[in-house]
């Protein structure tokens, strides 16, 4: 189903201007165990429901930003700038 | 009126028991074929469950494209042992599943195309699987309705020649399949969805439903674009994202083709059933989703590359479009077997947009190593700690034509 995301530079665009870059991750710390890496790399949550997920607005203004979507409807909740804290 | 059609019923309906030797979540093409080969290694304890009807989910949505032309020699291997399954399946099943082997083409429209066509063409050929390289005369041959693309951007220079791939009729290998099953003593409970796994230190126990807890010594998870859902109920996460893949068929035509038709540079596939419609679909959408709607986006861009190859196509009418989910792995490639670190749990997944034709095999193999408690050779390279071992599959690799069905 195709929906909108809301750019927070440029407002409500297609989803087709837009490059899905996976789940929000937390990258493990750099002595993390092997398998801590293994799982960061290919693991994920794959959510029936709403999840955090990057975006890049690649024939807009070419940032990336973070929407919280449910993956079961394709409603989209949120959208932001990502918290690069 | 009813009776004409219909002599005997497929399965009955029985009363769902407390207890059975194995549980299998999900009676899509891959559950019904697991529980028929464990039926024929003495099994029969077994019950399949579904939250749906039986067969709604990928396996009622698939174009069944049936092939072994891979490019990994694990995945040649596999695959060639299901083509096999799949030519004598009608007769196994006493159940007309209508494979047609059209044969299939892949073409190819560039150089670096061409070089991994050419390098499945001799793994092929090593393997005993009938592939070789043909040239845009013989493509012609075979498919006189098509545009070669002489002079313009991506022309068809060659192309990979499978003729023993084909199209299975998919309703039928799933009830087939279930009928055998319930024959051999199985159980079907659709409408009945699993809720929750249950566990007794690091072992599956059972699972849980709206009518009541069940026990298992053995759980099959079979749920392809849901088997992250499963998982997450024993805290685990999966090399899978749900993406969905979407195909449409036009009204029928007069037979033009009898190949069945891919490519990987025009992102397209191409056939025309026994019926005469003609049957279009691609690569998955960009992002993944749980819902089961098509979009006007796919359906355009399937229907613009379809025309790169059949401008005469422009005039006919589209009859449906769907949507179904496929569980995309990292490396293309199917992820069967235990889950280190919890006993009586299996998942077979991972079936992407490649797993129709993976049925009969995974089944088997999956149902031998319930009965045995011993990996069969040809899913050893599938299991999920590849990905801790470093060991992935990369059935994508030079080719991404491999990664279309
Ligand atoms: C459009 C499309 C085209 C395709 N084309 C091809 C092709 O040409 N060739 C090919 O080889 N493959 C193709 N595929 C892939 C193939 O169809 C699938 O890999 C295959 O059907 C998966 O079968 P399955 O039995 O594993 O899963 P499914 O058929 O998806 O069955 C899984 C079942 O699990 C059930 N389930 C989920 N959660 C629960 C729960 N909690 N409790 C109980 N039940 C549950 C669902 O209701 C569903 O019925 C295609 C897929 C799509 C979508």
């Amino acid at each position: 189903m195709a929906f909108l995301l809301t750019c927070p530079n440029c407002g409500d665009r297609s989803v087709y201007e837009f490059r899905f870059g996976g789940e929000l991750t937390q990258r493990p710390k750099p002595d993390s165990s092997s398998n801590d890496w293994t799982s960061y790399f290919y693991d994920r949550r794959n959510a029936a429901g709403t999840q955090k997920e990057w975006w890049y607005h690649k024939f807009g203004c070419r940032k990336w930003i973070v929407a919280a979507r449910n993956t079961i409807t394709n409603e989209v909740s949120e959208t932001a700038w990502p918290d690069l804290g | 009126m009813l009776q004409l059609f219909r002599k005997e019923r497929m399965w009955e309906k029985r009363p769902l028991k407390d207890r059975y030797d194995v549980v299998i979540i999900g009676a899509g093409v891959h559950g019904l074929s697991t529980a028929y080969y464990l039926g024929k290694l003495g099994v029969t304890n077994v019950a399949v469950l579904d939250k749906g009807y039986i067969g709604g989910g990928g396996s009622a949505r698939t174009t069944a494209i049936i092939r072994a032309n891979y490019l990994t020699s694990q995945g040649v291997l596999f695959f060639r042992e299901s083509l096999k399954l799949y030519e004598g399946l009608a007769k196994e099943l006493d159940f007309n599943i209508m494979f047609s082997q059209l044969g299939r083409l892949d073409l190819g429209h560039t150089d670096s195309s061409i070089f991994g066509l050419r390098q499945r063409a001799e793994i092929n050929q090593l393997l005993g699987v009938d592939s070789r390289m043909v040239g845009p005369k013989e493509i012609k041959e075979l498919v006189p309705a098509i545009d070669l693309r002489e002079g313009k951007t991506l022309p068809i220079i060659g192309a990979l020649h499978h003729p023993p791939g084909g199209v299975v009729r998919h309703d039928a290998v799933v009830w087939g399949y279930g009928r055998g099953a319930a024959r051999q003593g199985a159980e079907i409970h659709p409408f009945t969805e699993v809720t929750a796994i249950t566990q007794e230190n690091g072992r599956v126990t059972g699972v849980e439903t709206p009518d009541g807890r069940i026990e298992a010594d053995t759980v099959l998870s079979a749920t392809a674009g849901w088997s992250s859902t499963i998982a997450k109920m024993l805290d685990l996460e999966l090399p899978i994202v749900t993406h969905p893949l979407q195909a449409f068929v036009t009204e029928p035509l007069k037979p033009f083709m009898r190949t069945s038709i891919s490519s990987a540079n025009l992102h397209v596939y191409v056939y025309q059933t026994d019926r005469g419609e003609v049957v279009v679909g691609g690569g998955v959408d960009p992002y993944p989703t749980y819902s089961q709607r098509s979009t006007l986006q796919t359906l355009e861009s399937l229907a613009g590359h379809a025309l790169e190859m059949f401008p005469f196509l422009g005039r006919a009418k589209v009859l449906r479009q769907w949507a179904g989910l496929c569980d995309m792995t990292p490396d293309y490639a199917p992820v069967m077997g235990r889950v280190d670190g919890l006993d009586g749990f299996l998942i077979t997944a991972g079936w992407g947009t490649w797993g129709f034709k993976a049925a009969p095999v995974a089944g088997r193999s999956i149902a031998e190593l319930i009965a045995t408690g011993k990996t069969p050779d040809l899913i050893e390279p599938f299991g999920l700690d590849r990905f801790r071992k470093g060991k992935l599959v990369n059935e994508r690799a030079a080719a991404p034509a491999a990664a279309i069905h």
